[in-house]
């Protein structure tokens, strides 16, 4: 192994060894160590992302013995199956802070439930690798590889509560289905192999750029089907909901943010550079995922009662609206999209460090009619929600406008009006399922006891800060603008 | 006997490996006894997607689809022993591994 591949995948290699000693440690000091390790892995995952964005300038001094190409951005390794260009960091310094927020979130719920096992922070790391190796995979197999890695850790997390028997049920349902889909993109990846004779991104491009044979259409329609199971994308999202329900709550606020932006990350790289000439064959299928996404996401949404399904189901709309960004298969599209899911993950987040908030004696409150009451008992846990939800909704000075409307003009500048129309009327169906949340909160008298005082500082840390980073992103937009617009310039062929 | 008629070559790989592909997941959906048998049939959809590398390979004469079909094997073998992990999970809770008994979230 030369210093070049070294270089570009410190980070990835930084996490791997943490990750494998915190098991060490871990199961070497037993079910005491786990507040411990947690910490640890936080730190991790924070240092992993200063590595990520500060390393070039650390190794600067040494850069006329490595050569300038190994420090770039975009530099690749191992053989071209690696690349670390500006889209993959971007996306990469968002996952690390998702698995950071996502292991704070989990401290108290873990300690109550009995769940204090220092192998969950592990896993969550192991993950967090396989999603970074992911959105940097430049051949087939690194993708295959990485995505199995994310996934076979993210099994074992949805059954992370072992002796409940909801947790088992998603685990299994969750391993099932993701198994199918792994199968899918297999035998997609075989026939793309087959009928270009590659794996490698570029080498896959070139040969594609002419009239696609038969077999690699076909190659096309199964990896866009199993992307779509791993995005849960009408009509493949049927996995989700009942695995949000069924996950400990932790889990699930880490299965919304982290491995969903990862995978839409991957499927973005696959369709722009990889399958770049068989954009009219693809173009359809994601315009009508994204409209049925859109569609399914908003009306079933409205009749559901439990938080964590109501959160599903937001999440598949969610991915409708990222799709799209894709669609429009442009600069300005993934710009827009990238703008989007880093809004998206910072409030989802936030949501479920308020869900997590709430108990009622002990007992998870998951039920929307629990939140009743909630802004006399909890004025400031109600306004951070409050604030969450209008956001999701798209109210204009919170974040969550500027994500939708970033997708919506890209849609509309390339001429998908309908697209866009279809977004925004969606959108006003959701409103009213966020809304009614805020209505629950503030005009609702509570029938029951009211929830249980906040104990943890991590939850309010959490919370709080998410409800600030929605309110504020609109004095000081620029930096995540201009960096997704670098992300997307690296990733567009340059011609 | 006709030379076509005794040559085995990559069509029929190809066929065979796509049949075993479509017993896979028809195995998954249409099975409605016992999540043993779901992952038996995911087993074989790997093990159908291996023919189809390895076909390929010796096809174009490029080893990329033989190692990768040794990655999928080894990523076959982690994953059942963890699908089976979770299935011990479920038939501790519920002592019952029937596929009608997983139903307490409707999807």
């Amino acid at each position: 192994m030369n210093v070049e591949n070294i270089y570009a995948t410190f980070p990835e290699l930084f996490l791997a060894s943490c990750a494998l000693m915190l098991l060490l440690f871990g199961v070497k000091r037993g079910n005491d160590a786990t507040l411990f390790t947690g910490l640890i892995a936080v730190v991790v995952c924070l240092a992993a992302g200063v590595l990520l964005i500060k390393l070039p300038s650390f190794v600067e001094p040494g850069q006329a013995q490595l050569g300038v190409s190994a420090l770039c951005h975009g530099c690749k390794a191992f053989g071209g199956m690696f690349i670390n260009d500006a889209f993959a960091q971007f996306v990469k310094v968002l996952l690390l802070l998702a698995s950071a927020i996502a292991i704070m979130l989990s401290w108290g719920y873990m300690e109550r439930h009995g769940l204090e096992r220092p192998e969950y922070p592990a896993l969550i790391l192991f993950a967090t690798l396989g999603m970074m190796l992911m959105v940097s995979a430049n051949d087939l197999l690194a993708l295959y590889m990485g995505l199995e890695l994310q996934s076979l850790a993210l099994y074992v997390l949805a059954s992370f509560r072992r002796d409940h028997v909801r947790s088992s049920e998603a685990g299994l349902k969750y391993f099932v289905l993701g198994s199918l889909s792994s199968g899918m993109l297999l035998y997609g990846i075989s026939l793309l192999y087959g009928y270009t004779g590659s794996t490698g991104f570029e080498a896959l491009a070139h040969v594609l750029a002419g009239e696609p044979p038969i077999g690699v259409v076909l190659g096309l329609v199964f990896v866009c089907a199993a992307m779509a199971f791993k995005v849960s994308a009408v009509p493949f999202h049927m996995w989700t909901p009942d695995v949000y329900e069924g996950a400990p709550t932790p889990v699930t606020a880490f299965f919304a943010a982290g491995p969903k932006l990862a995978a839409l990350a991957l499927f973005v790289r696959v369709l722009l550079q990889p399958l770049a000439g068989l954009e009219h064959q693809w173009v359809q299928v994601v315009v009508f995922m994204a409209v049925a996404s859109m569609l399914l996401g908003s009306f079933a949404g409205l009749a559901q009662s439990n938080i964590k399904r109501l959160m599903a189901y937001s999440s598949i709309a969610n991915v409708g609206y990222a799709l799209v960004g894709m669609a429009v298969a442009n600069e300005a599209g993934v710009q827009a999209l990238l703008v989007y899911l880093s809004i998206y993950l910072v409030n989802t987040l936030g949501v479920f460090g308020v869900i997590l908030c709430l108990r009622r004696e002990g007992v998870m409150a998951e039920k929307i009619a629990d939140l009743a009451g909630l802004s006399k008992s909890h004025p400031l846990l109600a306004v951070a929600m409050g604030i969450f939800m209008f956001s999701l909704a798209g109210v204009p000075p919170l974040a969550g406008f500027f994500g939708k409307y970033f997708v919506f003009l890209a849609a509309v500048q390339a001429g998908m009006l309908p697209l866009a129309i279809i977004g925004v009327l969606t959108s006003c169906v959701a409103a009213y399922y966020y809304l009614r949340i805020i209505k629950v909160m503030y005009f609702d008298d509570a029938t029951e006891a009211a929830v249980d005082p906040v104990p943890e500082f991590s939850l309010r840390i959490v919370t709080g800060g998410a409800a600030l980073l929605m309110l504020l992103f609109v004095f000081m937009p620029t930096p995540v603008i201009d960096s997704a617009l670098a992300a997307a310039h690296s990733l567009m062929p340059q011609g | 006997m006709n030379a076509a008629w005794s040559v085995i070559g990559l069509s029929h790989y190809l066929v065979l490996s796509a049949i075993l592909f479509t017993i896979g997941v028809l195995g998954i959906f249409i099975n409605r006894r016992n999540v043993i048998v779901i992952l038996m049939s995911i087993e074989l959809m790997l093990l159908a997607v291996n023919i189809n590398f390895v076909a390929f390979s010796t096809h174009l004469h490029n080893l990329v689809g033989q190692v990768f079909a040794m990655f999928v094997l080894t990523v076959a073998a982690a994953e059942a022993s963890i699908g089976l992990a979770i299935l011990v999970v479920c038939f501790r809770n519920r002592g019952s591994i029937a596929v009608e008994d997983i139903n307490l979230m409707k999807g």
